[in-house]
């Protein structure tokens, strides 16, 4: 490796003075202090940036607003943060054609305003909008409510250019919703964790914002009941745009389910889930209960954990159930929102040590039923423990992956499934 | 083939497994597309996962390259066999595997085809949403390869939607787990690559599929314009206004007398037809039914009718999904095209293709998926009449360059296969490409999973592809290596 003198002259040569400066206690990365944060100009500069960096062997951690940037294992390295806070612009809302072209550092927030002025959105509900930028939430798959009806960031991302640690700039897909031609590298890069590339922009398809909307609520007296109503709602005709569980130690859980349609249809969906659901009392709600997800994350000390789960949604229940019989025999305080589709998000509130064995054990009950727990956040004292547990027999494939188009292991080492 | 690498493919495969006489091997020399036609050396027929494996495992170390193929019902080209090299045909592994009705999961083998998938769980009010024109003889391990759409993606999505898991057998015959029944399963989404690979990156051997409920009702109305620019314009304000519809559909005067010349679905005879389908909860679909009716009428359209009955919804889709087979009826011969344009494009492109038609004297039918911009031009001309066939191909080629000026895409459904991949460099640049075969070669180092498809130039992978040990055959001089 270079001496950090001679690199920041080569960054600076590269991209100018004023796009570089030293790296401060808050640029750190999971307990690993940066020297240096790189702010380029456009995608071009970043390449130049990323092309130098790979070749001088210097880790490079890509970041967006920094709202998620602790998720997954910490970097073994990171000497240079390659921010994409300039590349922020809506490069074309195509607003007709119900497409986004968008740079990585724009903000959800700002591009959802933009896409509102024609009536439309990206059906999808990130945490933190306001700060989170689009390479962000792409490159740690978040996933809201609104995936139950319109299908996750990989369903929506059509198209979407990366900048490689070689300095390529590639593009894949298109402009277009329908498009087969070449291999889907949206999806690719979408969940990789800065690991491959650098997201320099992405396109997305839109839906129209909704004519209304109407929430309700309801709670169940235990964990059976509420499965079954979950499994009624999916399996019957409503058309429900998103679908909910809550549930924290100690208290009963609550569901929370949306209609996004006509007025016509609100009312008579209205009725039908009213019909469907029997004696249970269904109460209009407010759309605070969407914010449930985020609220996950309020406050943390240094006793939080938050793991994003996977699981068959038919198995709410059984899940619901190792959680409280996890926080009675370790006294973990836990919350979890889950959608009925499988994803939840899961906060657990205990001493280190028992967050440690906690998230193994509910790790070997979440795969022995076919999903999987990832954590996102710990306290500092479980840096060492591996985020990810096992990717399964396609280990190597992703390492070889990995190795095509990051062979000098510069894009966020560490930090991914299998070491990667 | 060397003998002793016949007889050991067989012996994986058993007798009934292998074809390998050349009257039966015809079979297999093409797709879908007809006008590409390779003998393979031999077609396998595995019986399951382990065969398959073997089967790859021995073509991996003779360095021989293969090509799986389904229902061989594909039109780009993507099954055509490779010189000098094996198809595999997965046609024997056609079982369905686990229905799992309360997690919308259904486990199939790839030559399930796809309507038997449906079939299997619809007496539950259950169906596979992607449907391809072919639906009725097309596998699920095709529609695989190809990312395969059909009229209904508008809203449902296309075959990678609704892939959850994937068990894969890699070009070295190795065997991997892509994906599963659970969501966002950890690791790269090398399932959502896979998904639409035509067949380069490996072999499907099992797939996890989202089933979909069937919606509390479906309405389908035909609206007759006086031509294309008013129909287009009609499905610019139903997108305008908020609405996503199941499927929008457009034909033109020449793929409507086609339709009624073969199935006669009594649609009206108009310069441009719009079918539109919705389906939801019964109230919403009434609501916005009356709101697609007035938009029709506002953008011109004369007669707007919807379909009374199940019966007559049937046929009006019989007419759409028979366009392609139904040109036979009035043009001896055609080609079958699949562009992409942005739905905003359509008046400009239309009148172009109308403008080649004009130059080249050649007839042009159009079929659209009209809500999401896949224009299915089709060509016609007559083999017999010398130069129409070179002429047909070039004009047809000259259309999906409209398409990409119009910012689109050269494939929406069908696949680069064989018959576009020279036209992957119009549409994507050298490092576009580059960094997709970098991806190939994590995957297919050797290059012997469906090598010459897709890409317009192969690449060489890295990594050396271990010791080259040449073959007695070879040193004989006997046989060249492909």
């Amino acid at each position: 490796m270079l001496k950090t003198s001679s690199i920041e002259e080569n960054l600076r040569a590269v991209m100018g003075s004023e796009n570089l400066r030293v790296a401060g206690a808050d640029d750190a990365v999971s307990g690993v202090h940066p020297h240096f944060v790189a702010e380029p100009d456009d995608e071009e500069q970043l390449a130049k940036a990323l092309s130098f960096a790979n070749d001088a062997g210097i880790a490079v951690v890509p970041r967006g607003g920094a709202t998620k940037l602790d998720w997954g294992n910490p970097p073994k390295r990171a000497e240079l943060i390659l921010s994409t806070a300039r590349l922020n612009q809506i490069v074309e809302h195509a607003w007709a054609d119900l497409t986004v072209t968008a740079e990585a550092g724009c903000t959800l927030q700002s591009l959802q305003k933009t896409l509102a002025q024609h009536g439309q959105r990206l059906a999808f509900d990130g945490l933190w909008p306001e700060r989170a930028t689009i390479g962000g939430v792409l490159s740690t798959n978040d996933s809201g409510a609104l995936r139950l009806r319109f299908g996750s960031l990989r369903d929506l991302i059509i198209g979407v250019t990366i900048a490689l640690p070689d300095g390529t700039l590639a593009s894949s897909g298109g402009k277009v919703v329908k498009n087969v031609a070449g291999y889907d590298l949206p999806k690719l890069v979408t969940g990789a964790f800065g690991t491959l590339s650098v997201i320099t922009r992405a396109v997305f398809r839109l839906h129209p914002l909704p004519r209304s909307a109407k929430m309700f609520s309801f709670t169940a007296e235990n964990f059976p009941a509420i499965q079954q109503h979950v499994l009624a709602i999916q399996d019957s005709h409503l058309a429900h745009t998103a679908l909910q569980v809550r549930c924290a130690s100690g208290e009963l859980p609550a569901t929370d389910i949306l209609f996004e349609a006509t007025d016509a249809g609100l009312t008579a969906q209205e009725s039908q889930l009213r019909t469907l659901l029997g004696s249970t009392r269904v109460a209009q709600s407010s759309g605070n209960i969407w914010n449930a997800r985020q609220d996950l994350w309020n406050s943390p000390t240094n006793n939080t954990l938050l793991a994003k789960i996977s699981l068959l949604p038919t198995d709410i229940a059984k899940t619901l159930d190792s959680l409280k019989k996890l926080g009675a025999s370790r006294k973990i305080n836990w919350k979890i929102v889950v959608q009925a589709i499988g994803i939840g998000m899961l906060r657990l509130e205990a001493e280190p040590a028992q967050l440690s064995a906690a998230v193994e054990q509910l790790r070997t009950e979440m795969q022995s039923r076919g999903g999987a727990l990832a954590v996102l956040r710990r306290p500092s004292k479980l840096y060492f423990m591996d985020a990810w547990g096992s990717a399964g027999d396609s280990v190597s494939l992703l390492r070889a992956v990995k190795h095509q188009l990051d062979p000098k292991n510069t894009l966020n080492p560490g930090r991914f499934v299998g070491e990667i | 083939m060397d003998a002793r690498i016949f007889q050991e493919l067989r012996s994986i495969v058993g007798k009934n497994g292998l074809v390998s006489s050349p009257e039966e091997l015809h079979t297999y020399e093409c797709d879908g597309l007809t006008n590409f036609r390779v003998m393979p050396l031999a077609v396998l027929l595995p019986a399951d996962t382990q065969q398959v494996q073997a089967i790859v495992r021995v073509c991996h170390r003779e360095r021989i390259p293969f090509v799986a193929r389904g229902s061989g019902t594909g039109l780009s080209g993507g099954a055509l066999p490779v010189k000098n090299g094996v198809v595999i045909s997965l046609a024997r592994m056609n079982r369905i595997l686990e229905v799992d009705l309360p997690n919308a999961r259904v486990i199939v083998e790839p030559g399930v085809i796809n309507l038997d998938v449906t079939g299997r769980v619809q007496p539950h009010q259950y169906f596979y949403a992607p449907d391809p024109s072919s639906q009725s003889v097309c596998s699920i391990g095709g529609n695989v390869a190809e990312n395969s759409g059909g009229a209904h993606c508008l809203k449902y999505g296309f075959t990678t939607t609704h892939v959850l898991g994937l068990e894969v057998v890699l070009p070295d015959g190795s065997l991997v787990h892509l994906g599963g029944k659970s969501l966002d399963m950890p690791g790269y989404d090398l399932m959502g690559v896979f998904v639409g690979s035509e067949g380069t990156l490996g072999i499907a051997t099992k797939v996890t599929l989202r089933i979909v409920k069937r919606p509390e009702c479906i309405r389908t109305l035909l609206a007759a314009f006086p031509g294309t620019n008013e129909a287009g314009a009609a499905v610019s304000d139903i997108i305008a206004a908020g609405m996503l519809p199941a499927a929008i559909e457009m034909m033109d005067n020449l793929a409507i007398q086609a339709a009624e010349a073969a199935v006669h679905p009594n649609y009206p005879d108009c310069g441009g037809l719009l079918l539109v389908e919705l389906d939801g909860p019964v109230a919403e679909v009434e609501a916005l039914m009356h709101d697609v009716d007035e938009i029709c009428r506002k953008n011109g359209a004369w007669e707007v009718r919807l379909a009374q009955t199940d019966t007559e919804r049937m046929l009006v889709w019989k007419g759409r999904k028979a366009a392609f087979a139904a040109m036979g009826r009035i043009s001896p011969n055609y080609i079958v095209q699949d562009g992409v344009i942005p739905r905003t494009a359509l008046p400009k492109v239309m009148s172009e293709i109308a403008r080649l038609s004009e130059e080249t004297g050649l007839r042009v039918a159009n079929v659209f998926h009209a809500g999401d911009g896949n224009l299915h031009p089709l060509v016609l001309y007559d083999r017999r009449i010398a130069g129409q066939e070179q002429a047909a191909e070039s004009l047809s080629y000259r259309i999906l360059e409209l398409c990409l000026a119009a910012g689109g895409s050269i494939t929406g459904e069908h696949g680069v296969g064989e018959e576009k991949k020279r036209m992957m460099s119009k549409m994507f640049s050298e490092p576009d490409l580059d960094t997709m075969q970098r991806v190939r070669c994590a995957f297919d180092p050797l290059q012997l999973s469906n090598p010459t498809k897709v890409f317009p130039t192969p690449r060489l992978c890295g990594e050396k592809p271990g010791e080259y040990v040449a073959h007695p055959l070879e040193t004989a001089g006997i046989a060249e290596r492909y």
